[in-house]
């Protein structure tokens, strides 16, 4: 299959400021690849890097093969981009904001005629054709702009927060086309905080202030990236239970999770004592076992941990 | 003791189609109920009739027992809502904001004072109160405009999608501030599209087209959930996905990173059919296991047997 992007040592700094920091990895031809991060992490910069909108400060990457440094336009002919504000027009109609996208990738009549009978079949969006975009709910909006960023039929799609606020029906759907995509070839790229985008994806890369911590599969990351056990706790009173096993030692963490609690304690520490701790503190337990991260539990444990070894 | 927030047959008319139509929900006191649904289900209307926004074509609906009609002035002292876009001024600090938003709900000066610290130190802004509302983070903005909505100290809390564009970690900030407002004993009313979110209230409503299609505890919703959700983990994810969806054994077949899942009556009953079907098919399965079923799994189901059927 080969790589659609390499990057080896990429950095990139801002005056004293370093957004990006060392960070190298390769992305599979036809692969969902997601960067995960807070807000402010890198992720933007790196992509921008990757599309060549901006240079790196040292460090290499290629993108299908093209020198990021040296072969920008090429690379910008290959790449679709969506952002999270989905950039249409919306006093367009939805076959307007095509054609517009058309023109501008420089599609010929023909082959203009051609893709737009494609999108919006794909995006069903057929018979909406004349409907003013600003009429469209959320998920049509959303598959016409998806529609636009892939008219000039890129070969490297990027995604940036592309179902946030987004109804789970719509998403569902979007998460359809999008690996149609990826088994035409056409590799993804998607940057994301929400972690139902991330667990769509084949590969993570977890970035923080600029370093890329860890890279792997949704269910490796679940499974080894978390050092210690993840306990889940049903009962009624929430907050009190937080607040009594922030006291216990050998727990070191402990917050609101779906309609329970996760709390983050060292492999040593035996459930059953747990258990008969919170009981002492007349805890009325519905339920307590031993789960497997979510990604979620990832996601905070590994901003804990980096914020434990580097104060911002 | 009565429903604090009760709505009766409950309806609003946009030309031919009914957003809200003949709503009928009951919210105890002190608990958060959540309003879940896809786009355009009708859950802001819901919200903007409660909070006397905008005016019911029939039915009405009560909040702590004042008729959102007939008492709408009354009602206006004792909510706090928080729109999907909440309007906080960008050049104006902190404190500033607080401050205005205390001056349009006359909240009266001896206590203002007071009332803001207990905010600021309530919602971890304290020490960015001199900064301007547009150099906050999406999560410090959020919980700002919440501060701003409980200056009054509203007895009832609507809150429409507040933690779109909000991080993990700020996310389960501000849910941990809701939860201390319910123990506090404030009834909150949440809409979010957020699944794991809605594990999170007491109680919720499923909406679709206007109307409630399930309503429980959300532990209730998914135990009643009776078909079964198999992980399978295939050399060729997409073939395997599109042979699902030829069985007319599999429900419904989606991907999810590298796990395909699909959705059965039964997993023993199919297990042996699956993988039977798929060694003809000559796609290797390398793992099949029957997972419990997510809120999304279960949300996603419900409403697509909804739209078969109408």
């Amino acid at each position: 299959m080969g790589n659609a992007i390499e990057i080896k040592h990429l950095t990139r700094k801002f005056g004293k400021f370093t957004a990006v920091n060392d960070v190298s990895f390769n992305v599979k031809k036809g692969e969902v690849f997601g960067f995960l991060g807070p807000n402010g992490s890198g992720k933007t910069t790196v992509i921008r890097m990757l599309m060549g909108l901006i240079s790196p400060t040292s460090g290499k990457g290629k993108v299908l093969g093209y020198d990021i440094a040296k072969d920008n336009d090429k690379i910008k002919e290959e790449i679709g981009y969506m952002s999270q504000k989905f950039s249409l027009y919306e006093d367009l109609t939805v076959e307007e904001n095509l054609d517009f996208y058309g023109g501008i990738y420089g599609l010929s009549k023909d082959k203009l005629a051609i893709k737009k009978k494609e999108i919006l079949k794909m995006a069903d969006l057929k018979g909406r054709e004349k409907m003013i975009t600003s009429n469209l709910s959320g998920g049509w909006k959303q598959r016409l702009a998806l529609g636009c960023a892939i008219i000039h039929e890129p070969k490297i799609l990027f995604l940036d927060e592309p179902t946030g606020g987004v109804d789970p029906i719509a998403r569902r759907n979007f998460w359809d086309l999008i690996y149609k995509l990826s088994e035409e070839g056409v590799t993804i790229l998607v940057t994301t905080h929400y972690m139902d985008e991330a667990e769509h994806c084949n590969t993570i890369g977890f970035i923080y202030y600029g370093n890329l911590l860890t890279l792997d599969t949704p269910n490796n990351m679940r499974e080894k990236a978390i050092d210690g056990d993840i306990i889940e706790i049903k009962v009624n009173d929430t907050l009190k239970t937080i607040e009594i096993l922030k006291t216990k030692d050998k727990v070191r963490e402990a917050s609101v999770y779906g309609a329970g609690v996760h709390a983050l304690v060292e492999t040593d520490l035996p459930l059953t004592e747990l258990e008969h701790y919170l009981i002492k503190h007349e805890i009325g337990l519905s339920s307590i076992k031993k789960v497997k991260p979510s990604l979620e539990d990832v996601f905070i444990f590994l901003v804990n941990e980096e914020n434990k070894n580097v104060a911002p | 003791m009565g429903y604090e927030i009760e709505t009766l047959s409950l309806t609003k008319n946009y030309g031919d189609i009914a957003a809200v139509d003949n709503l009928d929900i009951q919210v105890e006191g002190g608990t958060i109920f959540g309003l879940i649904g896809p786009d355009g289900a009708g859950k802001t209307t819901t919200m903007r009739m409660l909070c006397s926004l905008i005016t019911p074509d029939s039915g009405t609906a009560k909040i702590g027992g004042n008729d959102i009609i007939a008492n709408s002035e009354k009602i206006k002292f004792d909510i706090g809502y928080m729109p999907q876009k909440f309007s906080l001024y960008g050049d104006l600090t902190v404190m500033e904001n607080l401050n205005f938003y205390a001056e349009i709900y006359q909240v009266p000066k001896k206590i203002r004072k007071e009332k803001i610290a207990s905010l600021l130190e309530f919602s971890n802004l304290t020490k960015h109160s001199y900064k301007l509302a547009d150099q906050l983070s999406g999560g410090m903005k959020q919980k700002l405009s919440l501060a701003c909505n409980l200056i009054h100290t509203p007895k009832y809390l609507f809150l429409d999608e507040p933690t779109i564009g909000v991080d993990p970690v700020a996310r389960r900030e501000l849910w941990k501030i809701l939860f201390e407002l319910k123990d506090e004993g404030v009834t909150i009313f949440v809409s979010t599209p957020y699944m794991d979110e809605a594990e999170r209230c007491d109680e919720i409503g499923l909406m679709n087209k206007g109307r409630v299609v399930k309503k429980d505890k959300p532990n209730k919703i998914i135990e009643d959930f009776n078909k079964h959700i198999i992980c399978i983990f295939s050399e060729d994810n997409y073939k395997a996905r599109d042979f699902s969806n030829t069985l007319d054994y599999i429900e419904d077949a989606y991907l999810l990173g590298e796990e395909l899942h699909v959705v059965v009556e039964d997993y023993e009953e199919t297990k042996e059919k699956i993988l039977n079907d798929f060694s003809d098919k000559k796609i290797k399965i390398n793992d099949i296991k029957k997972i419990s079923p997510s809120f999304e799994d279960v949300f996603v189901n419900i409403i697509k047997n909804e739209e078969v059927r109408s």
